[in-house]
């Protein structure tokens, strides 16, 4: 944390000693962690670790027991949660695309709660579609269940992205496809935050992904966070956790 | 008579019962699912009141349902006689399906779906408008499919308390033992159940997002049809009784005699050209309560039933005093007409065995005091436990029998000409009495309370319809004893249709 000094802006979210447990366990216990504008954060984790809860932290679906967690300066707490939420892209497994509305209303769902008159709402539904690849004319009357799990997430991300949220959350979005698309996924989904300049916080268990997407990546351990690191520096580190990852990498030999 | 006969026969009383089934289900299916489906969804937000909410409402319907309309007829006003009865009973029974699938459609949404609304930023209303209710809409259908096959069912049921639809012919069909009103009655019970079964499987399957593309325009067009499908043939069945300004509602209480009492009236203002709208077989006093509120025009009744049933007077015995007296009060306090006596009362009738009579020159309860003492009697219950009934009678005439036996009051007849016993209190327009040759000793010491047969009639019905007048004028002393016991044997022992009875009455009356 070297080069504070030469930042201008506030960060966009900061836990401050973050603890949130339910009343038979701890989920996550005194997380501290800031997410600089324009950097896509990835939390790396086996599952339980906590690193969805963290997620859920920032758009308020969760409260914290104790600390706080602050989106552009002010406390999760203490913003209306309507409106912060509308403020922030959320992207889930398989997209959580509405299964009765078209991918067209599913795209143009924030910009219709948000009150877009209807020119306006369907020209940026377009320009989304375009953006994940999606050609708008064969696929915006369309349902969720008439496309491919890869559709559907480029749909999900269309979506998180058409009321054009200063952060974009993602929970494991490309989880559930198969290798080879996952990989153009996550080549389209890095080559896409750089060019939008979005600030993006990604959880996943794929190191391969972390190493791919993440200009930083923490990894997160039974409610804590060991390492918070360039993926460089991730992969020089010497902590068996972190090790225990890289050597996955390795067996699978995807890695250059 | 075939049942083909019988339908062609009865076509448009049966279409009126089936309008009333229909309607009777679908106003309290519609009530149901106003207050189900809130509930529902409350119950979905708190979790608390999930099990005793959902428990209260699947006692409701493990209440047989005669017992249910029993609980409510006591109550104010949700309770007492008539449609509004049935409805609130049928309300009930329906609200467990349509509250159950309300909760289990909303909580079976996919949780990542009702997540990713939360997380997009829309408000609860917003999640149950656009994500939940749509989503659920499928489960939620089936619970009002469901409600509604068993509403056609349990509607039958309806007709004890007044109300009308299917279940009339199949009380009727049971009080008479007559297989063509079962069969009727059922049978279109059995056809509506399908018919509401099949045409909301259609709803359900437009709503089911996981088969079939579906837009929200078919949908609305597709409610639309199913609306004006129920509305049209309502409509349409409706028509049997279209409104006029001359047109009568004739009722009837809930047995032979009455109604044909009901029918007599009904064919002669019919051939002068009145439009008539039948309402027989009405329980207790609902016809009464018809008449004074407005929907009925017409009934028969009998003059010692509004004497101490209606009026609450205690009996007196004198004809002329209890008729001048009921007629005097129904127009004080109903503004309501007595019309004059049809010739026959309905009373308690002291009969022994004709041959008997004969042989002992029987002619009066007197005489026949000095044969008690050899005679065993046959009473049924009514009699045994009534104010004008058994102890008093006994007293009067100063009568000790044998032995007095109680039994059902049908029985009573067979029991007297199989001589089983000698001597029973029966009715005394009961068809059997020449039948069976039995004789009715008269009531020397009128101990008995007069029930002469009149009709009640509204005021303001006879000054709108003239042809009332002259009708109930020529009805004045026009049926003796004699020949109601004759018209009452037509029916209930030679099992034919009431409307060919009265219609050969009539002519031979020359009416």
């Amino acid at each position: 944390m070297g080069h504070q000094e030469a930042q201008k802006a506030l960060p966009l979210v900061q836990f401050h000693n973050v603890t949130y447990s339910l009343p038979n366990a701890t989920i996550i216990s005194d997380l501290n962690l800031t997410v600089e504008r324009g950097e896509t954060l990835v939390l790396l984790g086996e599952s339980g670790c906590g690193k969805t809860t963290t997620l859920k932290l920032i758009n308020r679906l969760l409260t914290p027991s104790s600390g706080e967690v602050n989106v552009e300066g002010k406390s999760t707490t203490a913003w209306d949660p309507i409106e912060l939420r509308r403020r922030i892209g959320y992207v889930i497994q398989e997209g959580g695309l509405f299964p009765h509305f078209t991918i067209a209303r599913n795209v143009g769902l924030v910009p219709a709660l948000m009150g877009w008159d209807d020119a306006r709402k369907n020209e940026r539904v377009r320009e989304m579609l375009n953006l994940v690849g999606l050609d708008p004319d064969r696929f915006a009357e369309r349902y969720p269940r008439e496309l491919s799990g890869g559709q559907r997430q480029r749909v999900g991300v269309a979506r998180a992205l058409a009321a054009d949220p200063p952060l974009l959350l993602l929970d494991e979005p490309f989880g559930a496809l198969d290798p080879l698309t996952r990989a153009s996924l996550q080549r389209e989904f890095a080559e896409l935050a750089t060019r939008l300049d979005k600030t993006a916080v990604l959880v996943t268990h794929d190191v391969r992904e972390a190493m791919i997407l993440g200009q930083r990546i923490g990894l997160m351990h039974k409610g804590q966070l060991l390492l918070l690191e360039s993926p460089e520096r991730f992969r020089a580190s010497d902590h068996p956790q972190a090790r225990a990852y890289l050597e996955t990498l390795d067996v699978n030999g995807g890695s250059s | 008579m075939s049942f083909w006969q019988f339908l062609q026969a009865n076509w448009s009383e049966l279409l009126l019962l089936v309008r009333q089934h229909i309607v009777l289900v679908f106003v309290s299916i519609l009530v149901a699912v106003i207050i189900g489906v809130p509930t529902g969804i409350i119950l979905t937000r708190y979790r608390v009141l999930r099990g005793p909410v959902l428990g209260i409402a699947n006692v409701m319907q493990t209440i047989p349902s005669l017992a249910l309309f029993g609980f409510l007829i006591p109550l104010p006003f949700i309770g007492g006689i008539g449609t509004r009865t049935a409805l609130v009973a049928l309300v009930l029974y329906s609200l467990l399906p349509i509250i159950r699938n309300t909760v289990t459609g909303i909580l079976n949404v996919d949780p990542n779906v009702r997540e990713a609304a939360v997380a997009m930023g829309m408000t609860g209303g917003q999640v149950l408008r656009q994500v939940e209710l749509p989503l659920a809409m499928g489960v939620i259908v089936t619970g009002i499919r469901v409600a509604t096959v068993i509403a056609v069912g349990v509607t039958t049921i309806a007709a004890a308390v007044g109300a009308g639809g299917l279940g009339v012919y199949i009380f009727r069909g049971l009080r008479q033992y007559d297989n063509n009103l079962l069969l009727a009655g059922a049978l279109s019970a059995a056809l509506l159940a399908l018919a509401a079964d099949s045409l909301l499987g259609l709803v359900e399957r437009q709503f089911s997002f996981e088969t079939k593309r579906s837009s929200i325009v078919r949908k609305l067009a597709l409610a639309v049809a199913v609306v004006l499908v129920i509305g049209g043939v309502a409509f349409w069945l409706g028509r049997s009784t279209p409104s006029s300004e001359s047109r009568i509602a004739v009722g009837s209480k809930d047995f032979t005699e009455s109604a044909l009492l009901a029918e007599i009236v009904a064919q002669m203002l019919e051939a002068r050209g009145v439009s008539v709208e039948r309402r027989f077989e009405l329980g207790g006093n609902l016809p009464h309560e018809a008449l004074v509120a407005g929907t009925l025009d017409i009934y028969p009744e009998y003059t010692g039933t509004s004497f101490t049933a209606i009026l609450q007077h205690a009996p007196i015995t004198d004809p002329r005093a209890v008729y001048d007296q009921v007629k005097q009060e129904y127009a004080d306090r109903f503004k309501v007409a007595v019309s004059q006596p049809l010739g026959f009362e309905n009373t308690f009738a002291i009969l022994v065995r004709g041959e008997d009579a004969r042989r002992l020159n029987l002619k009066t309860i007197s005489n026949a005091s000095t044969e008690a003492p050899r005679w065993r009697a046959g009473f049924g219950q009514d009699f045994m436990s009534r104010a004008d009934g058994y102890p008093g009678f006994s007293k009067t005439y100063g009568l000790k029998f044998a032995a007095v036996r109680e039994m059902d009051l049908s029985l009573t007849y067979i029991a007297l000409s199989s001589r089983q016993v000698d001597l029973i209190a029966g009715n005394s327009t009961e068809g059997r009495i020449p039948t069976l040759d039995l004789f009715q000793l008269a009531d020397d010491r009128r101990y008995f309370p007069p029930y002469e047969a009149v009709y009640i009639v509204r005021q303001d019905s006879l000054t709108r319809v003239p042809a009332l007048q002259e009708v109930l004028a020529k009805l004045a002393n026009a049926i003796s004893t004699d020949e109601m016991r004759r018209l009452n044997y037509e029916i209930d022992g030679r099992k034919r249709d009431p409307k060919e009875v009265v219609k050969e009455w009539l002519k031979g009356k020359g009416f």
